[in-house]
């Protein structure tokens, strides 16, 4: 038994941990009859990775890629490769990934599994929409394959399905041509919601990337930074990775209420030097936080929590005025609020998150009181008709994910009964 | 460059290989005991680096003549590294009460790598060049109750890499000791019961890729483990015979 957490470091509670390197064991593997569930790099926040005493498929050691087509883009892979791997191996190639979430250090299959959206949601969707196919291996020995266009009923349940349709071993990607690893970066700063969805309109589809960060702290005097970017061709020096890393766990927090407003302060002064165009390196650009290993110590022992929602647009801006202003009133917050519109797709799976809407994402240390703020928080989403990104979770009542995901009773026919979670306990009931 | 890998589906030589051809286009020979596998492995690095030729062998690990035989095939065309790097770590009560177990971890990790390395030695000699890079381990740098039948085969290999390197001192030929530390490997985590952070495996293929490059005769991959071995080197028996290493 092996102490495992997620990234929001909210437990390690021991697993038997299964490493899975080679693909032709993987239904071996599986047949043993202890239900699991499958890990990647753990970066989920919550208990979606996570299956206390219980089972981990760790699928680490299955990294290889098998095929790759320069000329159409079609890449297939074992399902525990890294995004990262494949962006550096395409990249040179003039191929790229279409949708990169918030660091680059994410499994295919967790991508897969958690339908992961990227700053660029507006253009191309989520991941699942640039999915293929996929090779799903059942508890039961059952392998089934399938697409958009090869049985896509399971392929619906498998992606965003929180990897509980059984264990994804490979997948097969469609890339997409991209010039280089160069972006054309704008950073503006802004006041206000309203200057906010402005920007937001004002960039579709002249750039492909949208983000904004939201100072929490500021309450009803919204300030932030959007930054936006569209791919840039040719050459523009070289760009070396940062390899600065959080060596330890300290004994508190060191994001807590004292810190919150200088932190956000200091963020601001540190960003603001960005102000207008410049050419940025896609890695820091799509991924800050990946440039310091191991930021989610910077919580202490007691970890945090990731709090995702997405609210429809048809509701303007109130609901998210209404979170801030809640945020802002209790004391608490975080130093990367993240605030941005999604496009206009419905994603193809059944408990895929994004959906057409706003979405805001802030991170909250764990310390007693917080849910109090959290289901003020689900109160408001609620009555916008918005949900939660099971991704960030490690808290929701169930009420809570069934109002959200109206598909679940669909999906429950497609779970494998070998697949079991912590989140699946407990919003699903097994 | 010209590359052959004994044990090429242990994780570590398996990122060792990545690294390599992400440089640049290499020859690699994959010897392996699982041929499917390293099938698989050498897919990856194709498709990784079109421009390399990667070949999988398949071969017996403790048969002389095979070795000897694969040595000479393989060494009929110049090889720039040969990497040992093959191995298993089985818990050590089971050694303890499984001779037949015993033996084949102390054939598999010490006699069968001796013998690799011997093997192409006698190649690098006659070529006058050449690195031979071989996977130790901290484990060998003194006998601990926790694993001291893996750790007497890594202290052979790092005594029989030593012997080599005398042997070759001042030609062209080079011998790379690599120890790591506790690393996630699929072979190590199995075993491995604390949330103590191990080195990821491609943080110590890097550090042997960097060490071969200037052949460094004796690394710890990561650094820090060289003043922790030194220290556990050190330690007065009577103290460290108290302690639950």
């Amino acid at each position: 038994m092996r102490r495992v957490s997620s990234w929001g470091r909210l437990s390690a509670f021991p697993h038997e941990v299964i490493e899975l390197g080679d693909r032709s064991k993987v239904a071996a593997e599986l047949a043993r009859g202890q239900p699991g569930i499958a890990y990647g790099l753990g970066r989920s926040y919550g208990d979606a990775c996570l299956n206390p005493d219980g089972v981990l498929w760790r699928m680490a050691g299955l990294d290889r890629f098998i095929r790759f087509d320069e000329a159409s883009g079609q890449l297939v892979c074992e399902a525990g490769v890294v995004l990262r791997d494949i962006q550096r191996l395409a990249i040179p190639r003039g191929w790229g990934l279409p949708v990169l979430p918030g660091t680059q250090f994410v499994t295919v299959g967790g991508a897969i599994a958690n339908d992961v959206h990227g700053k660029n949601h507006h253009e191309t969707g989520t991941f699942g929409d640039h999915v293929k196919s996929l090779r799903l291996l059942r508890t039961d020995g059952q392998e089934i394959v399938c697409g958009p266009a090869e049985r896509p009923d399971w392929f619906a349940a498998t992606v965003g399905g929180l990897g509980l349709t059984g264990l994804i071993v490979e997948a097969e990607l469609q890339l997409r041509r991209v010039p280089g690893p160069w972006l054309d970066a704008e950073t503006i700063a802004y006041a206000g919601l309203e200057e906010f969805f402005h920007l937001s309109e004002e960039s579709h589809p002249a750039w492909e990337h949208a983000v904004s960060w939201i100072d929490c702290t500021s309450g009803n005097a919204v300030r932030g930074l959007f930054m936006r970017a569209k791919p840039a061709a040719g050459e523009h020096g070289t760009w070396r990775e940062r390899r600065l890393a959080m060596p330890l766990v300290p004994p508190i927090s060191l994001v807590n209420r004292l810190t919150l407003k200088p932190l956000n302060q200091l963020y601001w002064a540190m960003n603001k030097r960005y102000l207008g165009r410049r050419i940025a390196h896609y890695e820091p650009f799509l991924f800050p936080l990946d440039g310091i290993r191991d930021w989610n110590r910077l919580y202490g022992p007691a970890g945090f929590y990731q709090y995702q929602c997405v609210v429809p647009r048809e509701v303007g801006s109130d609901p998210i005025r209404e979170m801030l202003g809640a945020i802002a009133r209790s004391g608490d917050g975080s130093v990367l609020a993240v605030l941005k519109t999604f496009g206009d797709r419905w994603p193809f799976g059944l408990l895929s998150f994004a959906r057409p809407g706003v979405t805001l994402a802030l991170d909250f240390q764990n310390r007693a009181g917080v849910e109090t703020l959290f289901e003020r928080l689900d109160a408001i989403v609620a009555a916008a008709g918005g949900r939660l990104y099971p991704a960030k979770d490690a808290r929701m009542p169930r009420s809570m994910f069934e109002a959200g995901y109206p598909r679940l009773g669909e999906f429950l026919g497609y779970r494998d009964p070998g697949m079991s979670s912590a989140m699946s306990r407990r919003l699903m009931g097994s | 460059m010209r590359i052959v890998v004994i044990g090429a589906t242990s994780a570590i030589a398996e990122h060792c290989c990545r690294l390599w051809v992400a440089r640049e286009a290499c020859d690699l020979v994959l010897v392996a005991r699982d041929a499917a596998k390293a099938g698989r492995v050498a897919e990856d690095l194709r498709v990784r680096s079109p421009a390399s030729t990667v070949t999988v062998v398949e071969a017996d690990f403790l048969d002389t003549s095979a070795i000897g035989r694969l040595a000479a095939e393989t060494a009929a065309r110049p090889v720039d590294i040969v990497l040992i790097a093959h191995g298993m770590l089985p818990e050590q009560s089971l050694c303890e009460n499984d001779l037949v177990l015993c033996r084949d971890t102390l054939e598999v990790n010490a006699v069968s790598p001796a013998l690799f390395a011997e093997a192409f030695a006698g190649h690098f000699a006659k070529a006058g060049r050449g690195t031979l890079a071989i996977i130790g381990s901290v484990a060998g740098d003194r006998g601990r109750k926790a694993n001291y039948t893996y750790g007497a085969c890594k202290g052979l290999v790092a005594r029989y890499a030593e012997g080599l390197e005398h042997r070759f001192a001042g030609t062209g030929v080079s011998v790379v000791l690599i120890k790591p530390g506790p690393t996630d490997t699929p072979m190590a985590a199995s075993h491995r019961a604390s949330g103590r952070r191990l080195a990821s495996v491609e943080e110590v293929a890097r550090a042997m890729v960097r060490s071969i490059d200037a052949k460094r005769p004796v690394v710890y991959a990561p650094a820090q483990w060289a003043l922790i071995m030194f220290v556990v080197r050190h330690l007065p028996r009577f103290v460290f015979n108290r302690l639950n290493l």
